[in-house]
């Protein structure tokens, strides 16, 4: 605990820079692996390397041939549709769960406990569960047989046109508590005099969340949203304990495929290629949101004068 | 005080007559029990199936309840100690304790490194502490499959590759990332004027730490912990990538064991593995309470 440097008796200079040298560590290593390993990926995907890293450059034709792949078409096309019913999803059910703590529930503490245990627990566990639940050999099909409903039919998790969904119902199982939980701390900062004068022009509940509440709120739904596209993008456990990607290739998703092209199959740069489409794809989601919560600070800033 | 004022007053079940109240009551508590079912009903399934014997689950598959007489702990011994994943079969306790060897020095590490950070972008200014931050903070943005290879190159060179030291070195580096961000946007309201006049009366920089930032630390303390011990003994891509066979992470574990679509299934000792694999975040998550949303709120908002 005790310095080397105590400044009230080290030498000025010394002293000085103090936080400097304690900082400096986390910079080299930030710099090494945010910069350096980013452009180090960066380079793979436009040099000649297939099994092992080769510097030379090559040109961009890893990305032509990404793009040019069905696997990969299908995995980006596979991340907006789920991209897209996952965050509604969750924003749905996690602001219908939030409106009904907020209506002074009792056990609230319980309650909240309940619906945002999910985001604890990994998404290999999540993954897991869900899929001995959804397949037809131990899941509910089987259980609806048990039950001597013979003819029922439950098998979207084995199904090329259905297995999607089963991706994005897992999705929100586990998101939406989250979802809740910002938005409840949202509709607990409303001004209560908003919702009275509502109240006393004799619009109903529902109609004042949908009009008044809600509305007011909508920055946090922005943020919400924002985080969840990113848990969209990066989706990549779920989908390999749940259905591995399959069937065939119906829930591939970009993170899956920048593994099986750089660990599987030997062509680290077209799997880097595949690095940088996804570290795209999250530039495109947080930088406009960066630069619009920065205009929307000026102008805070600009009001209180 | 008075926003808690002003919902004291209001309360929205409590307009209109009577029996519209008991009907909303009514419906509110409905939909919260639907929802909670919901939430609850996978993971008691789950549970139930770590009691049950593996023909009687072939038969009806996991959604049944278990028959009394023929209830065992037994898949719990199994799982933890005998269970046989890729060739080694000494359970998952092994995996176990490389989760934790992994976890609990890269939370450490990752906390200490964080508070420091965090204190010293928030209190010394310094030329392009903006800059420093920024930089810092970028790194909590970015895709894992952006750092795979140089991280493979990086543990190769260092003699880490395969081993528990690798992951707790990569994931205290990516780590402090967010340390750093939470106990900097906290620190900043620590009034300044209590800093300055600290170093009025000749307390230096670690002086500074030690007696006003460390002792009001805790609540953020909290929340990184829970943050990172929860993140990182979640983790799956870098345990699968950066370690192999008996060096892996519990998560790795459970997908070599439940993923690979061959061989004899034992569903109530994967159950039981399953279960064991997501209780350590769930104490967190239960003792940690508020201080996990805040963290949530904080790493997701700011």
């Amino acid at each position: 605990m005790q310095s080397p440097n105590n400044n009230s008796t080290g030498s000025r200079k010394w002293s000085d820079l103090t936080p400097q040298m304690v900082l400096a560590p986390t910079v080299i290593a930030a710099l090494i692996w945010v910069i350096g390993f980013s452009l180090w990926t960066l380079w793979i995907s436009v040099s000649n390397s297939t099994l092992l890293p080769d510097m030379t450059y090559h040109g961009f034709e890893h990305y032509a041939k990404l793009w040019g792949s069905k696997r990969w078409t299908v995995a980006y096309q596979n991340l907006f549709i789920f991209g897209s019913l996952y965050v509604i999803g969750t924003l749905v059910v996690g602001t219908v769960l939030a409106v009904l703590i907020d209506q002074r529930v009792r056990f609230e503490g319980i309650w909240r406990t309940i619906y945002l245990y999910p985001l604890a627990i990994s998404f290999i566990v999540t993954g897991t569960v869900w899929r001995w639940i959804f397949h037809p050999n131990t899941g509910v099909e089987l259980a609806l047989h048990d039950m001597g409903w013979l003819a029922a039919k439950f098998d979207w998790i084995t199904d090329r046109d259905l297995a999607l969904y089963v991706v994005v119902i897992t999705g929100i199982w586990h998101a939406s508590g989250f979802a809740m939980a910002l938005i409840l701390a949202g509709l607990r900062s409303v001004d209560g005099d908003l919702v009275k004068a509502a109240q006393i022009d004799g619009a109903s509940m529902p109609r004042i969340y949908r009009k008044v509440v809600l509305p007011t709120i909508w920055p946090i739904f922005v943020a919400v949203t924002v985080v969840l596209l990113q848990f969209a993008i990066k989706t990549y456990d779920l989908v390999v304990a749940l259905t591995q990607g399959g069937p065939g290739v119906a829930t591939t998703v970009p993170a899956i495929v920048v593994y099986d092209l750089m660990f599987q199959r030997g062509q680290i740069a077209q799997g880097a290629a595949a690095a940088v489409m996804i570290l795209v794809a999250l530039a495109l989601v947080l930088i406009p949101y960066a630069v619009w919560t920065g205009w929307q600070k000026r102008k805070e800033g600009a009001r209180h004068g | 005080m008075a926003e808690a004022a002003t919902h004291q007053e209001f309360d929205p079940l409590a307009t209109g007559g009577t029996r519209r109240r008991i009907t909303s009551k009514g419906i509110v508590y409905g939909a919260l029990g639907l929802f909670a079912l919901i939430y609850l009903a996978p993971l008691m399934i789950i549970l139930l199936n770590t009691l049950r014997p593996l023909d009687d689950i072939v038969r009806t598959g996991f959604i049944a309840l278990p028959e009394a007489e023929t209830m065992s702990l037994k898949y719990w011994a199994e799982a933890w100690g005998t269970f046989c994943i890729g060739g080694t079969c000494e359970g998952v306790s092994r995996f176990y304790k490389n989760s934790l060897m992994m976890t609990i020095p890269a939370t450490v590490l990752s906390t200490m490194f964080g508070l420091l950070n965090g204190y010293i972008l928030s209190k010394w200014r310094f030329r392009y502490d903006g800059v420093i931050f920024g930089l810092i903070t970028l790194g909590v943005f970015m895709p894992q499959q952006m750092t795979l290879l140089p991280w493979a190159f990086v543990l190769g060179k260092l003699g880490l590759s395969n081993s528990i030291a690798g992951l707790v070195f990569v994931h205290t580096i990516q780590g402090i990332s967010f340390t750093t961000l939470f106990c900097r946007n906290y620190f900043v309201s620590i009034p300044d004027d209590l800093i300055k006049a600290a170093r009025i009366d000749g307390a230096g920089f670690w002086r500074i730490f030690r007696r006003i930032i460390l002792p009001l630390s805790p609540p953020i303390v909290i929340v990184t912990v829970i943050w990172q011990f929860t993140g990182i003994w979640n983790e799956f891509l870098f345990g699968t990538v950066f370690t192999s066979g008996a060096n892996q992470p519990i998560t790795s574990a459970i997908v070599a064991f439940s993923g690979s679509g061959t061989g004899e299934r034992h569903y109530n000792v994967e159950a039981a593995a399953v279960i064991m694999a997501a209780i350590p975040p769930l104490i967190i998550y239960v003792l940690g309470g508020k201080y996990f949303v805040r963290g949530l709120t904080q790493g997701a908002v700011k």
